[in-house]
């Protein structure tokens, strides 16, 4: 398996699939069977979509063949069935635009400037782009990529640097205990007095504050970013309302996060709602050569269920091979007769 | 069993009464949903997206429960009055309850 992230490198793919979701990860499977090759592109810094974000310990027990099993546990057999087909991933970057280019292929842009060339697009996008949930503090939008980020890619990049993180949730503590040895200064801003996040998470998070390696200011909320271009220092009000500053080359607001459309918006679809309108025949888009499966799309008697975007997948691949290569026949085959062949 | 009216006080000011019955096991969450409130509630109601984020301003309903607290703790804009609308169910809801919606919507 390959995760690149090489701004201003083409990769070139026969299927962008726009979101790593449980559907866009299967319709890897079902392209791989057909020999066509999938980049997958996704806002958040892992796979899985809902499942991963927000459910990652919660059973489902609607898959067929599991009785029960973990969403986080359903990601990881995903991503081992299809591993044999070696697609490639582009992970915390958002898809922008989408263009036709004059040999009707398609290239996809993301946020951060990697295209992907490719012959069909499919999104996958589910109930849209994860975003950050962003605190209300003046000029916060001037200062995002210069020094605040809301997400942590590489925690490298704050070797030796001084940072502040905000929020009290399970993932602001664990980024608190592992960013505690890399960087230079690590303050931990909290709302509240206690922590409710895991408890062994909150209790490290103490520990390593009385050892001096992080800064802990609880029961304070982030006041004032200062800075001329790029982030310098970050005020924090405590309960008494007293407001200190503090130098910070980073900011990282972790608040957790809600999805919303986004740009998928503006790339010519038919939209109802918030949802793609698609063509039950093989989930194809108003677009040739776009299809949606998923939570994505829409159509008379449409379930937002896992196991319906898995048939989606299933129709959407046999339709963007036919796309793909009209020439070639396509035969119909079982796995179990000719079984999985890797490329 | 009785019907119960509570209030949503829009951004103008303005208080919406709302009036449902108490007897059909629904949360707050599905009320404002069905009274066609935009409210996300991604999760579908398990106190684990905060989407359907309230402010309770007047009355009162059933103690939050630790899954809630913690959802609650993970965001910025919460105040001693902050709920789940999910986790309140109108059985447990105090008649003319005043609330006032702070999550994300659609
Ligand atoms: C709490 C909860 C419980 C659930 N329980 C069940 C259950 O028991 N059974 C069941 O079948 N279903 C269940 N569901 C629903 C199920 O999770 C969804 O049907 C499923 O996640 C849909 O998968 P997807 O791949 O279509 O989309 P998602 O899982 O939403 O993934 C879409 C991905 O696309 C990315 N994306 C969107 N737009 C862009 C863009 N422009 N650029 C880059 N990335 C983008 C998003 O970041 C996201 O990661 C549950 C959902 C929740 C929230
Ligand atoms: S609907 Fe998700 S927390 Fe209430």
């Amino acid at each position: 398996m390959y995760f690149c992230s090489h701004p201003n490198v083409m990769i070139s793919t026969d299927i962008c699939i726009v979101g790593a979701g449980p559907v866009g990860l299967f319709a890897v499977f079902e392209a791989g069977l057909l020999k066509m090759r999938c980049h997958l592109i996704d806002a958040l810094p892992q796979v899985g979509g809902q499942l991963s974000e927000i459910y990652p310990k919660k059973p489902i027990y609607d898959i067929p063949g599991y009785p029960s099993v973990l969403a986080g546990e359903l990601v990881d057999k995903l991503m081992e069935q299809i591993a044999p087909f070696n697609p490639s991933f582009t992970l915390g970057e958002r898809v922008e635009s989408l263009d036709r280019q004059p040999d009707e292929s398609f290239i996809v842009t993301t946020n951060m400037g990697t295209q992907v060339a490719a012959k069909v697009v499919v999104i996958a996008g589910g109930l849209g782009c994860f975003e950050p949930r962003k605190p209300e503090l003046a000029r916060l939008d001037d200062f995002e990529h210069k020094g605040v980020s809301y997400m942590i890619l590489d925690p490298e990049k704050y070797r030796g640097k001084k940072v502040i993180l905000a929020g009290g949730g399970d993932s602001a503590l664990d980024w608190a205990i592992h960013l505690a040895d890399i960087a230079a200064e690590l303050t931990l801003v909290h709302r509240n007095e206690t922590f409710r996040g895991a408890l062994d998470s909150s209790e490290k998070v103490f520990e390593l504050a009385q050892k001096g390696k992080i800064r802990l200011l609880l029961s304070s909320a982030l006041e004032e970013l200062h800075g001329n271009g790029q982030l310098s220092a970050v005020s924090v009000s405590n309960k008494q309302k007293e407001v200190a500053t503090y130098h910070a080359d980073y900011l990282i607001p972790l608040f957790g996060l809600s999805p919303k459309l986004g740009p998928i918006e503006n790339w010519g679809l038919n939209l109802d709602k918030s949802a793609i309108q698609v063509n039950v025949e093989d989930y194809s888009t108003n677009v040739a050569g776009v299809f949606a499966i998923g939570d994505i799309n829409t159509y008379p008697g449409k379930l937002k269920l896992i196991l319906c975007g898995f048939h989606e997948a299933a129709l959407m691949a046999q339709s963007a091979f036919r796309y793909v290569y009209p020439e070639q026949k396509l035969s119909f085959k079982y796995t179990t007769v000719n079984g999985i062949h890797t490329f | 069993m009785a019907d119960i009216t509570f209030f949503v006080e829009e951004p103008d000011g303005q208080r919406t009464p709302i009036e449902v019955p108490t007897d059909m096991g629904l949360s707050l969450m599905e009320v404002l949903k069905g009274s066609d409130y935009p409210i996300l509630a991604t999760c579908g109601g398990m106190a684990l997206c905060a989407t359907c984020h309230i402010e309770l301003l007047e009355g009162h309903a059933n103690d939050p429960t630790d899954a809630e607290l913690d959802m609650l703790d993970t965001l910025f804009n919460t105040t001693e009055q902050s709920r789940l609308s999910c986790q309140i169910r109108i059985s447990e809801l105090s008649h003319g309850a005043v609330l006032r919606l702070r999550g994300e919507t659609n």
